[in-house]
């Protein structure tokens, strides 16, 4: 019996310590970056580990520049703006793909993960050409476009895959009904797809806030510039000094929108959505 | 309200061919029950007059209008799914009412039609419940509700009652029974339950392997199969199917069968198309058997005895024949397992059919009639 009790304790304390690692693995280093925020000066450069003072001048200085601040604009527009379109386009796709039978399905499907697989600095330079001719170079709206691109694969397949498990009965009670094939996706799927849409659009988002490579190359001008593009170019008084409490202020603040994404939509991704639909 | 007709059908997936070929006529306001095992192509056969399934050959009527290329709203058909497939984010008011509020024409009625239907259904107090939250019987109605919402002109059920447990299986069973009445619209209702085809039926359409082995009120399949598919499909427990020779036969009036392990007996069948000595079934109901502890050939064993209660089985292990053969015998019952019994039979209640199960036809004008023996039922 007490070897039993003895046996419990040690792998409980076991898998507590586990736990303990991986969360100070993970979470420790936004952590320090947010215990540097709130130093100054050479205070910099003392290593501690718990926040003494709370000195909001680097948060200040970061956004007392206009360009900063506008650099945030950018990227909450564009990061919406392309996960709203990668939206758009991928629901109505995952219901042609997933509920729909046409001959070479299977190839499309492939096709969209294959364009996924190419990576970044590949398609840069046509990417490029192809926004100078369409005259969005300098432009949130190239970078609009460009993450559409390369969100809309992932949300494609994520959304058909969820698209594929909802029952065949509820389409074909909806078609005796006399539902079209957008009433049918509009009115009776989306609204059982939420967790599935949240999801991928917090993916998506994520993805499209933190892109570096396209802001970097399709934006010349600070204010059109997007949060990473613009923390990168924080510069300090001399060639030789990085600014690190600025730095870490600046990434601190751009990371706090995210972290209140993933708790709003925390709710939202919850299964059992479909509860009741069906007898399961 | 419309008849349906369905003419030289055929439906194919790909290289299977699943309806062959199938004609059959609905009246107006009848309750025709499609049976079979599964694979039967029932449900496809639901389905095509549904509209959620093409035809490869054929053509489907209602009302006497061509619908074959029409969608399912077009046709004006509701239809009750297997497993619901109610809406689940909407509430049972909502699922009642997508459909009419679609229909731009009715958009005024909305509210008094879906609150008609919910009294017929007994749903007016879970009007604004979620799917989840109502039980099963509850969630049938309202799937029930939704496809009546619209006043189609013929309801289609696929397997409505499968999911639902026993007791609750039967309360629904009388309830459909008398929404038809209620309703007087001509409904479709698939099944592989024979007790439900049998109970809820005005007609019902005996399907096997894509074709139809027989059309008719549950009271002809019952006394009349047609075929030995028929005869083993309907009725519980089966029919007994016990292999026989034909020792004679006088052609037009009647044949001597040898029947294994209950000798010789003459039944009124025309037989002339047969040879002496050809091998045939003989079928025969549980309740149509008496069984005898003495006899001249008291040679069969008795197996096993299920007592019900209301009555008993006795299984017999008849030589040639792989399955039992069941009895049933009013309780209180004096066979044991392990006696040695002889059977029996009035000639009149043995089914025979020939090598290829199809059955004998009856002699000339002796047909029995099914007013007559209901009387004599009684």
């Amino acid at each position: 019996m007490n070897r039993k009790l003895l046996r419990k304790i040690v792998a409980k304390a076991g898998f507590g310590l586990l736990l303990a690692a991986i969360m100070l693995f993970t979470v420790f280093p936004f952590y320090y970056a947010i215990l540097t925020s709130f130093k100054s000066g050479s205070e910099l450069f003392n290593i501690d580990y718990w926040i003494t003072t709370f000195n909001f001048e680097n948060y200040q200085a970061v956004l007392g520049q206009s360009s900063f601040v506008s650099s945030i604009w950018n990227s909450i527009l564009v990061a919406t703006c392309a996960v709203a379109i990668a939206m758009a386009f991928g629901l109505t796709a995952a219901y042609a793909l997933g509920r729909v039978h046409f001959r070479g399905r299977g190839t499309v499907l492939m096709i969209v993960l294959g364009v996924s697989m190419f990576p970044q600095v590949a398609v840069l330079s046509g990417l490029f050409e192809v926004i100078r001719a369409f005259d969005l170079y300098n432009d949130p709206l190239a970078l609009v476009f460009s993450y559409t691109i390369f969100t809309l694969p992932f949300t494609v397949w994520v959304l058909t895959t969820f698209m594929r498990q909802l029952p065949k009965e509820l389409e074909e009670a909806a078609i005796v009904d006399g539902a079209s094939p957008m009433v049918t996706l509009f009115k009776v799927f989306i609204p059982l797809m939420g967790p599935a849409m949240a999801t991928t659009g917090l993916l998506a988002f994520i993805a499209a806030w933190n892109e570096f490579l396209f802001a970097l190359t399709f934006t010349l001008t600070d204010d059109q510039r997007t949060v990473p593009v613009a923390i990168a170019l924080i510069t300090g008084g001399s060639q030789h000094e990085l600014p690190w409490g600025h730095l870490m202020a600046a990434s601190v603040i751009v990371t706090v929108p995210l972290v209140v994404l993933v708790l709003i939509f925390q709710r939202r991704i919850v299964s059992g959505l479909t509860a009741g639909a069906v007898k399961g | 309200m419309a008849c349906v007709e369905l003419k030289k059908i055929n439906k194919t997936f790909g290289k299977i061919e699943i309806i062959p070929s199938v004609d059959l006529r609905v009246e107006d306001g009848e309750f025709v029950v499609f049976v079979g095992p599964s694979g039967c192509g029932k449900s496809t056969l639901l389905r095509l007059i549904a509209g959620l399934e093409e035809p490869t050959a054929g053509d489907i009527e209602i009302a006497g209008e061509v619908v074959t290329d029409l969608s399912p709203k077009e046709r004006g058909v509701g239809m009750v799914f297997q497993s619901y497939a109610l809406y689940p984010h909407m509430s049972v008011y909502e699922n009642i009412a997508f459909g009419l509020k679609l229909d731009k024409a009715n958009k005024g009625k909305v509210r008094e039609w879906v609150e008609k239907t919910a009294e017929v259904l007994q749903l007016t107090s879970l009007l604004q419940r979620k799917p989840r939250e109502l039980s099963g019987g509850q969630r049938q109605r309202v799937a029930i509700g939704r496809a009546m919402a619209r006043e189609p002109q013929i309801m289609l059920f696929d397997e409505p009652l499968s999911n639902l447990d026993a007791s609750l299986r039967v309360q629904m069973r009388t309830e459909i029974a008398k929404l038809h009445d209620r309703l007087q619209s001509t409904m479709i209702y698939v099944t592989h339950d024979q007790v439900e085809a049998m109970t809820l039926a005005d007609k019902i359409v005996v399907l096997n392997g894509g074709h139809i082995e027989q059309v008719g009120t549950p009271y002809e399949l019952y006394e009349t199969p047609a075929s030995l598919f028929v005869a083993g499909f309907i009725g519980s427990p089966k029919m007994n199917l016990i292999p026989a020779r034909i020792k004679s036969t006088s052609p037009g009036r009647s044949v001597d069968v040898e029947v294994c392990g209950m000798g010789t007996v003459t039944v009124e069948r025309d037989a002339s198309h047969m040879a002496n000595g050809a091998a045939m079934t003989v079928g025969l109901r549980p309740e149509h058997i008496r069984i005898s502890l003495s006899g001249p050939d008291a040679g069969l064993e008795v197996v096993n005895v299920e007592y019900l209660g209301n009555e008993a089985y006795v299984y017999l292990e008849m030589p040639g024949m792989d399955e039992l053969v069941v009895v049933r015998e009013s309780v209180p019952c004096q066979i044991r397992t392990g006696q040695r019994v002889a059977l029996d039979a009035e000639p009149e209640r043995l089914h025979v059919f020939d090598a290829d199960g199809h059955s004998l036809p009856r002699v000339g004008t002796h047909r029995v009639d099914e007013t007559d023996l209901q009387a004599a039922s009684n």
